[in-house]
């Protein structure tokens, strides 16, 4: 019982580094320009059907293939955000979520277009599958994988931000956009740069995202109200928010749906409404 | 100062005419008739447009007038129809005061709720009523022993005011619709020119004031919030109602964002563009029907985009805007 | 000011931003139908004190007293409703209500009708009348059904002064009315506050220093937060205090001056 208990745990805690890879860079990028961008999980979604073709059609390694996911997600995000998105920073953010939603509406119907509806599997190299034992708990490879890399992300995320001049320009201009713009920082393309990193995130969330939860045009949606809710609990801009809201998910929502399936999800929405209640600003929001 | 009335001649004949019926109103409710006579075979989907209308209308007054964002504003729907389903499951099929109860029960929900909404900003706002939205679906899916869960409830309704039956032709459905819909604009109108309305459109033209002139206008937030509550839940009853039947869709949060694309298709804070974002969403829905809907939300996300790049203030602020230009 | 009765009393001021004091140890006392200038160069914590006192900001220590009354604690709305009342240095207005809505709207907030949607805005007649009043004192009833995002800059200004009247406060703070106003309207727009009730006490920010001897009975000074000296006019004018303070930012004052 403890055992299926610690295993339980451990699926939680890398399903919540699976939400943490898709949700940081919203977290971010929310913080620094006030941009409530819903279509975020739909980068995410383009990074899953990159990998998808590129295993498929071109028969790239996985571990090839995530990278690409990252890097066409932040492109084309890019590309969004020079033509449309800028337009609407200061419009208020009932004109950003009609019109993220909008794109996420065009997006699901353009994958289903190409794609068809239904989900789209993978298959994984040998040594991601499988599980590894430690005494008797036996923990997935491929889940043990997850964990590692968002370890690996949110450290370089830290050390990028806090060690580096670009991520001085970044803090400097969350904090006080015109103060930073008055010191001579391009903030606008330091918003652009930002943008392409954090829906490469999410592209990359989105291709690591396959094995756990699959990958079907619906998922810009679907996981949308997850991502929501991490960036929401963590606090905007909050990378260490965004971690702990982001496992703290995962682990309700595992263990939840595990030991009290009817009314799991239930508990999740409960919980975020009354801790948005209690701190509107999330755990480690600053404004 | 009773004397200087007199003087206020001008600005008191200006409040008046400010909000005087046009005869472009006129126009539209009578052809709201047309229906009966001209398509009787699309009475089913005129009812379903009034319908949605009217909870589009309950989203204009929270939305448009008082600025609360809501993704969740299906939950109030939702709880309304289930009202009237379950008490007709119950033995008292009868619709009007299936509606009272409705907007009691919708109210009430609304009422608890406020305290949350009116405290919340941005993002944690829509949060929240996302998240309300949800967790009331859950709820109902959980309760599958008073909701039906997802098989929903079918439910026998009784002739309105005991003579008018519910026909299979839907000219009862659309007629009960359509009134409920005109008593619903006829107390959203008298709302919004009070000065309650007044106060409500003061908070979003600068909420940052209100303090400063002595109001304590949290207060107003949750009063509009509740009444607003209570007419989505009379929406949703009439869907119980006149099909007889409830499903947890009509909690879903696809509801909620159905509703809020047609107040913004139609313009918000005018009070009739809910009713013509319902007619254009539902009717080219329907015209559109033989499409997946996968590749109708297609179109319904480039609209959307296209009223927030092109055409702010939907339909009918576009069509002001074109009056204006035209006047000078 | 024994002798007098005091309307609003402000004691023992104090706020931290961080580690920033914008109000030490501030004290005020402003007697019923007080003209009482509050002056100082920029960043004095003028407006701060204001915010203090209104309660849009909540001091770390000290206490305010509205007719006798403790108001420290309370919201501000509800000190606007006890007759603590102010208008904003910019423009704080309605931009898409007229006038008469604008003024209506406050006239009806304080009447406690602001809530009833049952009613006709046109059947609150005495809060109409009394709102178009209030706009013919401020010379606005021209253009009372024109929407302030479309007034003068001037009249805007007015219109904030009109929004606070509207209250029927027993105490005004003003915060730099003229803000923004050409010279020569500004004379008159202090002729408007000159002639606002006698009984009614009004705390001024203002930077011209002709128009603060001109209407001000009594001058407070403050700098970087703290009160420097609080007189009749004649003994500011010849404090080498307040010399020192305004020679120290002549370029401030020319600044103002010019606009």
């Amino acid at each position: 019982m403890i055992g299926n208990l610690i295993v339980v745990l451990f699926d939680g805690f890398a399903f919540g580094m699976l939400l943490f890879v898709l949700s940081v860079g919203l977290s971010v990028t929310l913080g620094l320009m006030n941009f409530t961008n819903l279509a975020h999980c739909a980068f995410g979604m383009l990074g899953g059907y990159c990998v998808v073709v590129a295993m498929r059609s071109l028969d790239m390694p996985f571990l090839l293939a995530l990278p690409l996911a990252f890097i066409i997600a932040a492109l084309v995000s890019v590309a969004f955000e020079r033509t449309i998105f800028r337009r609407l920073y200061r419009a208020g953010e009932l004109n950003q979520v009609l019109l993220t939603i909008g794109l996420v509406f065009v997006a699901a119907a353009s994958f289903a277009y190409f794609f068809g509806t239904g989900q789209q599997p993978i298959v994984l190299p040998d040594y991601l599958q499988g599980s590894v034992e430690i005494g008797t708990l036996r923990f997935g490879a491929y889940r043990i994988f997850l964990v590692v890399m968002a370890l690996l992300i949110a450290g370089l995320l830290v050390v990028g931000l806090e060690h580096t001049r670009f991520g001085a320009r970044i803090r400097a201009a969350v904090d006080n956009q015109r103060v930073a713009q008055g010191l001579g920082l391009d903030v606008d393309s330091i918003f652009a740069v930002t943008f392409a990193l954090g829906s490469g995130l999410a592209g990359l969330g989105g291709a690591l995202a396959i094995e756990i939860v699959g990958l079907d045009p619906s998922f810009g949606f679907h996981y949308l109200v997850y991502v929501l809710i991490v960036v929401a609990v963590g606090g905007l801009g909050s990378i260490g928010g965004s971690f702990v809201a982001a496992a703290l998910l995962g682990i309700f929502d595992v263990t939840g749906k595990f030991f009290v399936p009817d009314i799991g999800a239930f508990l999740i929405y409960l919980f975020m409404v009354v801790l948005l209640f209690v701190r509107p600003l999330g755990l480690f929001g600053k404004r | 100062m009773r004397t200087e009335r007199a003087i206020s001649g001008p600005a008191a004949t200006w409040l008046k005419k400010r909000n005087r019926i046009s005869t472009v109103e006129i126009a539209f409710w009578l052809t709201t008739l047309l229906p009966f006579v001209l398509f009787p075979s699309y009475l089913s989907l005129a009812s379903q447009i009034a319908i949605a209308a009217l909870f589009a209308l309950s989203v204009d007054l929270v939305l448009g007038y008082a600025g609360i964002i809501t993704l969740g504003h299906a939950m109030f729907f939702g709880l309304g129809a289930y009202a009237a389903a379950v008490l007709a499951k119950h033995g008292w099929g009868e619709p009007l005061t299936g509606l009272l109860a409705a907007a009691l029960i919708a109210g009430v929900a609304g009422f608890v709720t406020s305290f949350i909404i009116v405290r919340v900003q941005h993002l944690a706002l829509i949060m929240i009523t996302l998240g309300l939205g949800l967790l009331t679906y859950e709820l109902a899916n959980s309760f599958s022993s008073i909701t039906g869960g997802t098989d929903g409830l079918s439910v026998e309704i009784w002739p309105v005011l005991g003579i008018f039956d519910f026909d299979l032709w839907g000219y009862t459905a659309y007629g009960y619709a359509l009134a409920a819909l005109f008593i619903g604009v006829l107390a959203a109108r008298r709302i919004v020119n009070s000065s309650f309305g007044l106060a409500l459109t003061g908070i979003r033209e600068n909420s940052a004031r209100m303090p400063a002139i002595g109001s304590v206008y949290r207060v107003h937030l949750q009063k509009i919030y509740v009444i607003s509550a209570s007419m989505a839940g009379v929406a949703g009853a009439l869907l119980a109602e006149t099909t007889g039947t409830v499903s947890l869709d009509t909690l879903s949060f696809q509801r909620s964002a159905d509703v809020v694309v047609m107040l913004i298709l139609g313009g918000t804070g005018r009070l009739y563009g809910g009713i013509i974002g319902a007619i254009i969403f539902l009717v080219a829905r329907d015209r559109l029907s033989d499409l997946n809907p996968q590749y109708w939300y297609f179109w319904i996300g480039l609209l959307l985009m296209a009223i927030v790049l092109v055409m702010p203030g939907g339909v009918l602020g576009g069509l002001a805007r074109l009056f204006q230009r035209n006047a000078k | 000011m024994s002798g007098e009765t005091v309307i609003l009393r402000a004691e023992g001021i104090a706020r931290k931003f961080g580690s920033l004091e914008v109000a030490r140890d501030i004290s005020l006392a402003l007697p019923v139908g007080a003209r009482h200038a509050l002056i100082g160069p920029n960043g004095a914590g003028k407006t701060t004190l204001i915010n203090l006192i209104t309660g849009s900001l909540k001091p770390d220590a000290g206490r305010i007293t509205l007719d006798g009354q403790d108001v420290t604690a309370l919201a501000a709305a509800e000190r606007v409703r006890r007759g603590l009342t102010r208008t904003f240095q910019i423009n704080t207005l309605f931009p898409g209500l007229t006038p008469i809505e604008s003024v209506l709207l406050a006239v009806c907030e304080r009447k406690r009708e602001a809530g009833q949607f049952w009613r006709r805005l046109t059947s609150h007649a005495e809060a109409v009348d009394e709102a178009f009043a209030i706009l013919r004192q401020l010379h606005l009833e021209e253009v009372a059904t024109r929407e302030t995002r479309h007034l003068a800059y001037g009249q805007q200004r007015l219109l904030e002064i009109a929004l606070a009247l509207a209250t029927r406060p027993k105490v005004l703070l003003l915060d730099e009315p003229a803000a923004g106003v050409p010279k020569d309207e500004s004379a008159a727009l202090f002729s408007v506050i000159a002639a606002l009730p006698a009984d009614m006490a009004v705390l001024f920010i203002e930077h011209d220093m002709n128009l603060v001897f001109k209407f001000a009975s009594r001058i407070t000074v403050l700098v970087s937060g703290a009160v420097l000296v609080e007189a009749e006019p004649e003994a500011i004018r010849a404090d080498p205090r307040v010399r020192e303070v305004y020679l120290g930012s002549v370029g401030d004052q020319h600044a103002e001056l010019r606009r």
